[in-house]
Order: C-alpha cells, then sequence, then structure tokens
C-alpha cells in the first residue's frame, strides 16, 4: 500500500495495536509454558538437593579407620580373656614417653571400646599366636575417624572437646609412620546396633526388615487376591458389596501411624503378642499395604477380557474354574506388580512401627520373627536421632541401603510389567 | 522350633490326603473318569480339606490363646508373697518369669525360679496337647472323608463352596480392620475421658502432657488441651500445600498440555520417585539439611528462626506430597473433553489463555478434590515432623517458631516403655480418633467431590 492519506494511516494504527497486543500475548504464553517448565524442574531440583545430601554425607560411611599395633598375645591376657589389657600394653609400648593415668586414658581412646573382638576372633582361629607378637590392624574410635575423613578438624585447639591436642598429636604421629589407614567398612554390613558408631552395622535391621516383608506377604498376598477375586467376579452389586469398596478405598487413605494405634491396642495389648518383633510388624504392615494389592489386583483382573471367561464357560467349566485356569494366570503379572509396589511402600514405613515398640536398643541378629528386631527405617530413625558425629554419615548410609532396596524392588515391577503386559 | 515340624507335618499329612483321595477316585471308578460327578483331583481337594482345616483352626486357636491361658495358670500358682503384689509389680514378675523360663535368663528370686519352672512345663503340656489334638483331627479327618468318597460325591460343589467361603471371608478383612480401628481408639478414648473432660480436650489451649510416677509429686496433673497442637498441624500442613498445590499444579499443566511424550514418558516416573522415597528420608533431609539452612538464612536476615521451625517441616513435607498433587491434577486436567479446548482455540485464544479460562475452571472440582486428599495426607504425615518439628506445644501462628503436631505428639507419647494406663498414653489414643476423624472427612469429601466430576465429563 502506497496511500498515504491520513484515512488510510488512521484504519492502521488499530492494527498495529492489534500487532503489538498479539505479541503481548505470546509472551504471555512463552511466559506461562516457561512457569510450567520451571515448577518441573524445581521439583527435580529438590530430589537432586535430597540425594546429592545423602549421598555426599553416606559414602564416606562405607571406609573405617583403622589402626595398626603390634599385640603382643601373652599367655597371661589370653588366659583372663583380657584382650583389651593386651591392646593397651601396645599402645603403651608404641608411646613410651605417656605415662600418667590421665593421658593413658586419653591414648586407650584412640581405638575403638570394641577392638578387642578382632583379637578374640584371630585366636579362636589360631591358638598357636599365644606367646608371639603380632601387627593388628584395630579398629579406630568414631572420634578418630571423624578426624581422619575431615568431618572434625584436626586444628589443634579447634576441635572442641571430641579429641583432645595430645590425642592429635598422636595420631599425626601415627599416620607418619603409615600405620593409620581407611578399609572397607564391613562392620557396619555385618554387625548389629550399638552405641559406638564405629561398631553399629545395618545387618541386623535388614534382617528384620527381612523377616517383617515376608510374614506381610504371607498375610496380605493371599488376603489381598482373595478380595480382588471375590470383588471383581463373584460379588453380587448390592449394598454390602458398595460398602466393602468403599471401606477399602478409606482404608488406603488413613494415616499409617492410626494403623500402629490399632497394632498396639490389639496385637500387644489385647492378644499379648511379643513387644518389638517382626511378626507384629509384618501383621501391622500388612494391614497397611492390603488396600494397595487389593486395587491393583482388582485393575489387573478388570483387564482381562470377558471372552477369555465367556470362551471358558462355553466349555463347561465352572465359575471358580475359570478364575483360577484362565483369568487369574493373565491377571498375575499384573497383580505381582501392585504386590511388589505394595511391600516397598511396607518396607519404607516408620511411624507404626514405632507404635508397636520396634524403636528398642538391639544388638543381636534376630534369628526369628518373635525375637525383638529392629527394621532399615526404624534404624535409619534412631541413628538419626543419636548425637554423635560418626552417625550422621552412617544413618545417611542406611538411608543409601533402604533406597537401594526400594530401587530395586521397583525396578521388578518395571520389568515385571514390560515383560508380561498384554493388551487385548 | 517345635511350632515349624507340627505344621511340616501337618502340612504332609495334607498332601497325603490329597494323593489318598485322588487315588480312592481313581479306584471307585476303575479309571474312568466320566463315570465320576467330579474330577478325580477334587476328591484330592475334598479330602485334603478335611485333614488340613480342623487342624489349623486347632492351631489358630493355640496361638491365639496360649498366651493369656498360660498367664492366668502360672499367676494362680504363684506363691503368696508374689500374688499379693500390686497389678503393675505382677506384670513385671510375669515378665520375669517368662524371660527365665524361655530366653534362660537367670531369676531373681527361688519364687521366681519355681515359677519358671512351672510356666515351662505348663507350656510344655499346652502344646503336647494342642499338637495332638490337631494331629488326631487331621488324621480322623482324612480316614472319614477318603471312606466317604463314591461315585456320584460331589466334591467339586463342596471345594468351591469352601473357597468361595474363603473368599467372602478375605473380603471381609478390611471391614474388620475398619471396625478394629475405629473400637480400639475408641475405647481407649473413652477411658482418656474419663480423667480428663472433652470440652478440655477439644478446647483447652494449653498442652504439657507430664504425668506423675506418685499421685503426691509437684505438679502431678498435667493438661490436656490440644487446640496448640491442632494449630500446630494445621499451620504444618498449610505451609506445605502453599509449596505443593502451585509446583504440583502447575507441573501437572506442563505435563499435560505442553510436554512431548518422550519429556512426559522421562519426568513423569522421576516425579513419582518424590512419592517413593520413605518420610523418614524426608524427615532427617529436614533435620539435617533444611531447618539449620532456614535458620542460618533467618539470622542472615536479622529474624529469629527456631532450630525446629514449622518452616522447615512444611517445606519438605511440601516436596514429598507435590506428585500426589501433580498426579491427580494431571488426570484431571486430561479428562476435560476436548471439545471445550477446541472450541476456546477457535475463538483465537493462545494456549495460555485456553488452559486459564477454560480448562482450569472446568478441572477444578476435581482440583480441590486432589487438594484435599493432598491435605489429608499432609495432616496425617507423621516421621517428618518428628524428626524436624518441635515437641513444645506453642500456640502460633508465626512460621518460624517451633510447634508440635497431633502425629508427633502421639508418637513422643506412645514411644519408650510406661504404664498403659496413664491417660498420658491415653491421650494418643484420643489424638489418633481426632486424626483419623479428620482424614476420613477430607477424603470422603475429596473422593465425592472427584466421582461427581469425573461423572459430569463421562
Amino acid at each position: 500500500m502506497t496511500d498515504n492519506s491520513p484515512t488510510a494511516a488512521a484504519a492502521h494504527r488499530p492494527s498495529l495495536d492489534a500487532a503489538a497486543h498479539v505479541r503481548r500475548r505470546y509472551a504471555a504464553e512463552r511466559r506461562f509454558k516457561a512457569i510450567g517448565l520451571g515448577a518441573i524442574f524445581l521439583a527435580l531440583g529438590f530430589l537432586a538437593i535430597l540425594l546429592w545430601t545423602i549421598v555426599s554425607n553416606g559414602l564416606s560411611a562405607f571406609m573405617q579407620t583403622y589402626i595398626r599395633v603390634d599385640v603382643r598375645f601373652d599367655a597371661e591376657s589370653v588366659a583372663g580373656e583380657d584382650y583389651q589389657g593386651a591392646i593397651k600394653s601396645a599402645l603403651y609400648a608404641r608411646f613410651p614417653a605417656v605415662e600418667s593415668r590421665g593421658e593413658r586414658r586419653e591414648l586407650a581412646a584412640l581405638l575403638s571400646s570394641g577392638a578387642d573382638t578382632a583379637l578374640r576372633r584371630m585366636l579362636t582361629a589360631d591358638p598357636s599366636l599365644v606367646g608371639t607378637t603380632k601387627p593388628v590392624w584395630l579398629v579406630a574410635s568414631d572420634d578418630v575417624d571423624m578426624a581422619i575423613k575431615g568431618h572434625i578438624s584436626r586444628q589443634p585447639g579447634a576441635s572442641g572437646n571430641r579429641l583432645t591436642d595430645r590425642q592429635l598429636g598422636w595420631l599425626g604421629e601415627l599416620e607418619a609412620a603409615g600405620t593409620v589407614e581407611k578399609r572397607f567398612n564391613t562392620i557396619l554390613l555385618s554387625s548389629g546396633d550399638s552405641r559406638e558408631p564405629e561398631l553399629a552395622g545395618l545387618w541386623g535391621a535388614v534382617v528384620g526388615s527381612v523377616f517383617s516383608l515376608v510374614i506381610t506377604l504371607i498375610v496380605s498376598f493371599p488376603l489381598g487376591v482373595a478380595t480382588a477375586v471375590y470383588l471383581e467376579e463373584f460379588a453380587p452389586k448390592n449394598r454390602w458389596t458398595a460398602l466393602i469398596e468403599v471401606n477399602i478405598n478409606n482404608l488406603a487413605a488413613v494415616p499409617s501411624v492410626v494403623f500402629g494405634l490399632l497394632g498396639l491396642a490389639i496385637f500387644l495389648n489385647f492378644l499379648g503378642m511379643p513387644r518389638s518383633a517382626p511378626l507384629v510388624g509384618g501383621l501391622v504392615l500388612a494391614l497397611i499395604c492390603l488396600p494397595t494389592i487389593i486395587i491393583a489386583g482388582r485393575a489387573a483382573l478388570k483387564a482381562v477380557p470377558p471372552s477369555i471367561r465367556e470362551a471358558a464357560l462355553g466349555l463347561g467349566a465352572s465359575r471358580l474354574q475359570v478364575v483360577n485356569d484362565h483369568v487369574l494366570p493373565l491377571a498375575m503379572p499384573g497383580i505381582m506388580t501392585g504386590t511388589i509396589l505394595g511391600m516397598a511402600h511396607a518396607l519404607g514405613e516408620t511411624a507404626p512401627l514405632l507404635m508397636i515398640g520396634m524403636v528398642a536398643f538391639i544388638v543381636d541378629i534376630p534369628a526369628s520373627p518373635l525375637d525383638p528386631s529392629a527394621v532399615l527405617p526404624v534404624q535409619v530413625y534412631l541413628w538419626a536421632d543419636s548425637p554423635e558425629r560418626a552417625f550422621v554419615e552412617r544413618t545417611s548410609a542406611a538411608i543409601m541401603a533402604l533406597l537401594l532396596f526400594l530401587g530395586a524392588m521397583n525396578l521388578a515391577a518395571i520389568l515385571l510389567r514390560k515383560k508380561f503386559e498384554r493388551r487385548w | 522350633m517345635q511350632l515349624l515340624v507340627l505344621s511340616l507335618v501337618l502340612l504332609a499329612l495334607t498332601a497325603l490326603g490329597y494323593r489318598l483321595g485322588r487315588g480312592r477316585a481313581l479306584a471307585v471308578i476303575d479309571c474312568h473318569p466320566r463315570h465320576l460327578h467330579s474330577l478325580p483331583s477334587y476328591h484330592g481337594y475334598w479330602v485334603a480339606m478335611w485333614c488340613g482345616l480342623p487342624a489349623l483352626l486347632v492351631l489358630a486357636g493355640w496361638l491365639m490363646f496360649e498366651p493369656s491361658l498360660l498367664r492366668a495358670l502360672v499367676m494362680s500358682a504363684l506363691p503368696a508373697e508374689l500374688a499379693g503384689l500390686p497389678d503393675e509389680r505382677l506384670a513385671l514378675v510375669y515378665n520375669e518369669v517368662r524371660n527365665v523360663a524361655r530366653y534362660g535368663h537367670s531369676a531373681s528370686s527361688a519364687a521366681v525360679a519355681d515359677a519358671a519352672r512351672h510356666y515351662a512345663s505348663l507350656r510344655q503340656t499346652i502344646f503336647a496337647a494342642a499338637a495332638l489334638a490337631a494331629l488326631s483331627l487331621a488324621i480322623a479327618g482324612l480316614v472319614y472323608a477318603r471312606s466317604r468318597i463314591h461315585r456320584q460325591l460331589r466334591t467339586r460343589n463342596r471345594v468351591e463352596s469352601a473357597i468361595r467361603v474363603f473368599l467372602i471371608a478375605a473380603s471381609l478383612v478390611a471391614i474388620f480392620t475398619t471396625i478394629g480401628i475405629v473400637l480400639s481408639l475408641l475405647f481407649e478414648s473413652l477411658r482418656f475421658f474419663q480423667s480428663v473432660s472433652v470440652s478440655e480436650f477439644l478446647f483447652g489451649t494449653s498442652w504439657s502432657p507430664q504425668m506423675a510416677i506418685r499421685s503426691d509429686q509437684v505438679g502431678s496433673s498435667g493438661a490436656f488441651g490440644a487446640v496448640p497442637l491442632f494449630t500446630g498441624t494445621l499451620l504444618i500442613a498449610g505451609i506445605a500445600l502453599l509449596v505443593a498445590v502451585p509446583l504440583g499444579l502447575l507441573s501437572a499443566v506442563y505435563m499435560a498440555e505442553y510436554a512431548a511424550p518422550r519429556f512426559r514418558a522421562v519426568v513423569k516416573p522421576l516425579l513419582e520417585i518424590l512419592a517413593g522415597i520413605p518420610t523418614v528420608v524426608y524427615g532427617f533431609f529436614a533435620a539435617l539439611t533444611v531447618a539449620p539452612f532456614i535458620r542460618d538464612a533467618g539470622t542472615a536476615l536479622g529474624l529469629t528462626v527456631a532450630s525446629e521451625s514449622a518452616l522447615a517441616a512444611g517445606l519438605v513435607m511440601g516436596i514429598m506430597i507435590i506428585p500426589f498433587v501433580s498426579s491427580l491434577a494431571d488426570d484431571v486436567i486430561t479428562a476435560v473433553p476436548h471439545s471445550l479446548r477446541e472450541g476456546s482455540y477457535g475463538l483465537g485464544a493462545t494456549k495460555s489463555e485456553t488452559i486459564t479460562l477454560v480448562v482450569l475452571p472446568a478441572a477444578l472440582p476435581g482440583i480441590v478434590g486432589g487438594v484435599l486428599l493432598a491435605a489429608s495426607r499432609a495432616i496425617g504425615e507423621t516421621m517428618i515432623v518428628v524428626m524436624a518439628a518441635g515437641l513444645a506445644a506453642n500456640l502460633t501462628a508465626n512460621p518460624l517458631e517451633a510447634v508440635t503436631t497431633v502425629t508427633t505428639q502421639i508418637v513422643t507419647l506412645l514411644v519408650g516403655d510406661q504404664e498403659f494406663d496413664s491417660p498420658k498414653t491415653l491421650a494418643a489414643f484420643a489424638l489418633g480418633l481426632v486424626l483419623f476423624t479428620i482424614t476420613l472427612a477430607l477424603n470422603m469429601v475429596a473422593l465425592s467431590i472427584v466421582n461427581r466430576y469425573r461423572e459430569k465429563y463421562d
């Protein structure tokens, strides 16, 4: 358009405004989209920070500081089972200048109070050691461990009251002599709980968790599948069935701590079952994950097309035979996926187990579901509550173990679904 | 151990019953299955049922009643000097007797050692009686059922009706669980309300559940006004919703309306991880990282922040419930019919205008339902607040101060050994009742809103 008349310019102006308006609207559009994307990345950022915090805190727990001393297995202390004495004299021999009692106590505190078990194990394995002097790597105390790993300061006078300047000096001397070493922390993976961080392990909690989950599976899988089959295949559509359905949906949303109260009132106080036992924990967890299994089971049964039922019925199978021989096998992958997810949920559940006394301090590895025991998430809670600095990294390590188990279970569920999922 | 052996023997007997029943059925008809009413295997199942079920019932009864029966018998045989003790001491004595008898602890007195021996012998006798009853019932059932097998016996119908009874019983477990929850909460709460009035509990503003060990001690009566707990719970849940609702809703909108399928396939499971992480992990994260961070940030700004501030717990709880909000909102947004969107595009609206002016208002009821579900989740959440919120019951709306919540108090009141009858422990059940009622009501309302909304567009 080459027309320059004023009327034409006036006619143009609104369209220029409209273009600006459209630009503004498109900018708003882009802003809106960016905000949505930002929300997602913010949420994922939280996830990343959470995982990074746990891993960066927990990795160092898989190493533990050991100190080498030349221990003399003299016949006296072996006969009197006084391995602590043997360790102490070895330390005094290493630092002959240390003489006063207070200093000697500080020196002995470099090593863990449980370091003697290593000596006992060596002697039971090889009784001919009596009378010889051997270099032995012994577990260092948690404060020494923290200092070596750099979690508490090694500047003289700066480390508060955890390690004295003298202790730091001896530690430096030992390090210069190459007798301090970080090794893979087998104690963490193989022993039960302890008040001493350097002796505390996860194995008791892992065994307790396995016992609980086995009980949960034994109780909730048959009950859940039976309920799902009944509601989906047999139940008449009446008020009772509706009541059961509403009930299951509501149970799925009841806070888990309320299930703990139920377990405390009924299983412990009314039925007199033992406190802190994986048996009771497993029963409570079974009630918690029952709705999950039922809901997943019903979805899986619903996905089996009616034509399969009709074909089997047409060939003369009874309704139970139809379900048992045809519908259930086809629905089983879906039911299993739901069950694994329910189990994963049960594995991470903590609050209801606190109610039934699973917070007790338990050193022994449980041998049966009736023995008092901890479970992994409760162990995390207990360690998180402990004041020692060394428990921070061990808590994070316990969380890593817990997340590893959870990840494995979820992966199994995903693979199961991928492999067996069928669409009709 | 003994129980394991007995169960294995019974299991073997049941398996034997199956084989015998099946063999018997085949023998009756000279291996012409057509002459039989039911398949031979059903005859086997039928005999196995007769063999296993009565024995199972006996075993279950033994498991249920052995502890109380043992206790009654041992208590009645206690010597006078022990039997005269007050009830709570008596319970301790009984515990000791049990530990001596079962785990070989050393007894503190001769009377206890005697009682422990008595306990052990009684326990053996009761077990032997139960085992004998179970085994003889199993064998009798096996013999009886096998002798009944004949050509016309409708074993399939019988086995199937037994299985159907089992199916119905299994689906009643859910009902019984609810009844169990309601009854146990109600009974213990009623006992609590005998010592503390309902109005004081619901409307009192001071909470300090210290009960004295002796009644003449100073400050022996605790205060059980739960209002500070309710406000604390609402404060933390409110902060959590302030975090979770915008983030969850915006990410759901992006996922449902903008995201490419491949982006969605990667990001959605990643977001779901947030819901799969155990709450105890969030609690540790809140206490170790978030709370100190907020305190330091507050100090830098010149604010005084409690080290267990409501803000830290609420923030972390909000992160936890983002996936609940986003997946529910995602569902309702995708359920909005495409015709609505297309109508809006046809009038020249941009995508964001369509979303904010058409899709979201249409999806609003469902979103509200989802938010209510998330709120019920936040109110019932326990571990985060136990680990990151305070224990002091402050009546405040300041998110920088420490508050305590209903669930925190339930846990602190019940963890550790205390006598079970004091108002202190019973208060936990009253709090549990309140929690159960509120979450149930929220869920009912939320589900009915969501369902009604779904019907509207189906």
